[in-house]
């Protein structure tokens, strides 16, 4: 039984507590497991039955129907490896997610946990360094920025502390790859914050959370206490490594301290405001000492690197893109959930092939991949590669690979006025492009709404002086949702204009 | 002992169980707002004093960030999802509803105090959206129904 957010918000536990009362009532014992989720939102609650063939599933699970699970029916799946959404997915990351029980460390280390740090520990730091760096593994947090290069610089820093940050502040619309490991499979996490620890010689980590994740950061916290009394962390790094320990720590909703200048701020107990670089966080960062910064995803896949070599990795994806990337699709779409797979996939495949179209049934009008600073993809561009490149020579994103569906009752206008507003709420108001533009544009926005064909213009203009103007990706990107909403959907700008007249 | 100065005692003792920690400050308010339900402004030179900070460094910080409330909020708090594959699922529609039947706009708290209506910018339920959250409870796939249940019980 997943134990997952998603799931739990689907009714898991409502399922947990009837599943119980009918074992009882036919006088079986249940032995039952939380897991983290499969990533197939639309089937949640999942309940799988240990079968001698292989794990049973049967969903989306509701309380009145727990009987099924006992005797069969309609929401009876088979075996869950053999469903079409597990066998096309090339799950390295997520490998054990919904698999094992989080914080079981055997269970962990039955499905290759700790190989990936066993081995690291053999290694020296330069070639430690050089297998990231081989790896061509891009940060996942939104930038893409090669995770190897950022920990040769802090490696090559020196000073009498260092540390390695976990950003898990996840607050891109449409994401949500790193709670679904945080609370599906924690330990994989702090492998990977280790690995990074003893490579660049950082002595403590922190894993800055959001706090609206409640799930997990119990599940991190816990995870951290489990590692710590077992000896992975602490004094000395799985027995025989230099000294790392890592403490969680909790956001206070606000989401642009998911940018990294700004997350340091928020863990020295600052407003959470935007620095300048340089200087880098890899040479000036927590408490203006060298720091790794990374997203959650990106350090969970460490590991995978370490276990199977840099090589394997990098043997997946295209271009400039290697190894895989966790797909989180959602918003108005048949089957929502996380699918990891080798980048390279269309747009068009995701959405119509995998996601099976629009859960409303009606024609997909947009979709938006990256998050609130995010395009908005028109069907044209179906034909997109999920690359970083090809995502940035059609005008987008790919940020943390949050896809959102919208039908054909989508306004985009409004969509426009949204990406401005959320800009309005959540500036650190340290440049005025940002935290002015962004009050400005919804005006704009309104205008057009009005009827007033020649604030089109100044809308550009904005975008313009947003784009150019603004120190963080907040201010900068806000101009992407709402030029390719004017670009790709003129007919919603135009529409008010053509009742006024 | 005086309800203020049990306050002092009591953010005193939130103050010491956090020292030795690295920027403790975000900590501390988390657990004062625990404590108390709200950041009280009679805190912030308390706190200030007890962490070796300016009273306009306190201030600004817990006047930054959203999660921290200044007044305390109704018995129940019920949030509702407003970013983008929310609205995708038609949660503009049903926040809009939850307005007009609570007779509040965003971050008010109805006269009888029982209930705040917040806006959040996602859960991370987004494959199972609308999402909404009533008293730390998570609520997935959000509908009439569903929400006419929890506005039934955020009513008293
Ligand atoms: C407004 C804003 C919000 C961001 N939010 C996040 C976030 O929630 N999680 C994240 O990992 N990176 C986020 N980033 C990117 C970080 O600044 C940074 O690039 C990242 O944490 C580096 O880790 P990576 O190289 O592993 O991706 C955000 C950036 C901006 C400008
Ligand atoms: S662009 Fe906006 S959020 Fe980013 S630093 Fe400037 S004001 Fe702050
Ligand atoms: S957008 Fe509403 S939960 Fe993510």
């Amino acid at each position: 039984m997943p134990l997952d957010a998603a799931a739990r918000a689907c009714g898991a536990e409502e399922v947990v507590a009837a599943l119980q009362a009918e074992a009882v009532l036919r006088g079986i014992t249940l032995d039952v497991v939380r897991n983290g989720s499969r990533g197939m939102v639309w089937l949640e609650p999942l309940v799988e039955v240990e079968t001698e063939k292989g794990r049973a599933g049967f969903g989306p699970m509701t309380a009145a129907d727990v009987g099924q699970v006992f005797d069969g029916g309609p929401l009876a799946l088979g075996l869950v490896e053999d469903l079409p959404w597990m066998k096309a997915q090339t799950r390295l990351t997520f490998a054990r997610c919904g698999v094992i029980d989080p914080l079981s460390l055997a269970d962990y280390r039955a499905h290759g946990g700790f190989v990936g740090l066993e081995r690291a520990l053999g290694m020296g730091v330069e070639a430690r360094l050089a297998d990231v760096i081989a790896s061509g593994l891009r940060g996942r947090g939104g930038a893409g920025f090669p995770t190897g290069i950022k920990w040769r610089t802090v490696a090559a820093a020196v000073a009498d502390r260092k540390y390695i940050v976990c950003n898990a502040d996840e607050g891109d619309s449409g994401t949500f790859a790193d709670r679904m490991i945080m609370e599906g499979d924690p330990f994989s996490v702090i492998e990977g914050m280790a690995i990074a620890g003893i490579t660049v010689r950082a002595t403590k980590g922190f894993v800055y959370i959001r706090s609206e994740y409640p799930d997990a950061i119990a599940m991190m916290t816990a995870a951290v206490d489990v590692a710590r009394e077992a000896g992975v962390l602490g004094a000395s790094v799985a027995g025989s490594g230099p000294a790392f320990d890592i403490e969680v720590r909790v956001g206070a909703g606000a989401y642009v301290c998911g940018e990294e200048t700004s997350l340091l701020n928020s863990l020295e107990g600052k407003r959470g405001v935007v620095r300048a670089k340089p200087p880098l966080p890899a040479l000036e960062g927590f408490l203006g000492k060298p720091t790794v910064v990374n997203n959650v995803i990106s350090l969970a896949t460490i590991p995978v690197i370490f276990e199977r070599g840099a090589q394997a990795y990098a043997d997946f994806g295209m271009g400039r893109s290697r190894g895989t990337i966790p797909l989180q699709i959602a918003g108005n779409v048949a089957r929502g959930g996380l699918f990891e797979t080798a980048f390279g996939m269309s747009l068009g495949d995701i959405v119509l092939g995998l996601a099976g179209g629009t859960a409303s049934g009606r024609p997909v009008k947009a979709v938006q991949v990256g998050g609130p600073l995010g395009a908005y993809f028109p069907p044209a561009l179906f034909d997109t590669p999920f690359c970083y490149e090809e995502y940035a020579g059609a005008g987008g994103l790919v940020g943390h690979a949050g896809i959102v569906v919208f039908d054909d009752s989508a306004d985009m206008l409004a969509q426009a006025r949204f990406a401005f507003e959320f800009c309005a709420i959540e500036s650190c108001g340290k440049c005025t492009p940002c935290r002015i533009g962004a009050v400005r544009g919804v005006e704009t926005i309104d205008r057009i709404a009005r009827g007033e064909a020649a604030a089109v213009p100044l809308l550009t203009d904005l975008c313009d002086t947003m784009k150019a103007g603004s120190l963080c990706a907040l201010g900068g990107f806000t101009p992407y949702p709402v030029m390719s909403a004017l670009r790709h959907f003129p007919d919603d700008f135009a529409k008010a204009r053509e009742a006024a007249e | 002992m005086s309800g203020e100065a049990l306050d002092r005692a009591r953010i005193g003792e939130i103050v010491a169980a956090h020292q030795g920690m690295e920027g403790e400050l975000l900590p501390v308010l988390h657990a004062v707002q625990a404590a108390f339900g709200h950041v009280p402004q009679a805190a912030v030179p308390v706190l200030a004093e007890g962490l070796g900070l300016t009273r306009a460094e306190v201030h600004g910080v817990v006047s930054f960030y959203h999660d921290f409330r200044e007044a305390p909020a109704g018995r129940h708090v019920l949030r509702l999802c407003r970013a983008e594959a929310c609205q995708a699922m038609g949660g503009d529609r049903l926040a809009l509803a939850a307005q007009e039947w609570l007779g509040l706009d965003w971050h008010q708290t109805s006269a009888d105090g029982a209930v705040t209506l917040e806006p959040v910018f996602c859960l991370g339920l987004c494959a199972c959206a609308p999402a909404a959250q009533v008293n730390g409870r998570l609520v997935g796939r959000l509908d009439d129904e569903k929400l006419a249940a929890l506005l039934g019980g955020v009513r008293s």
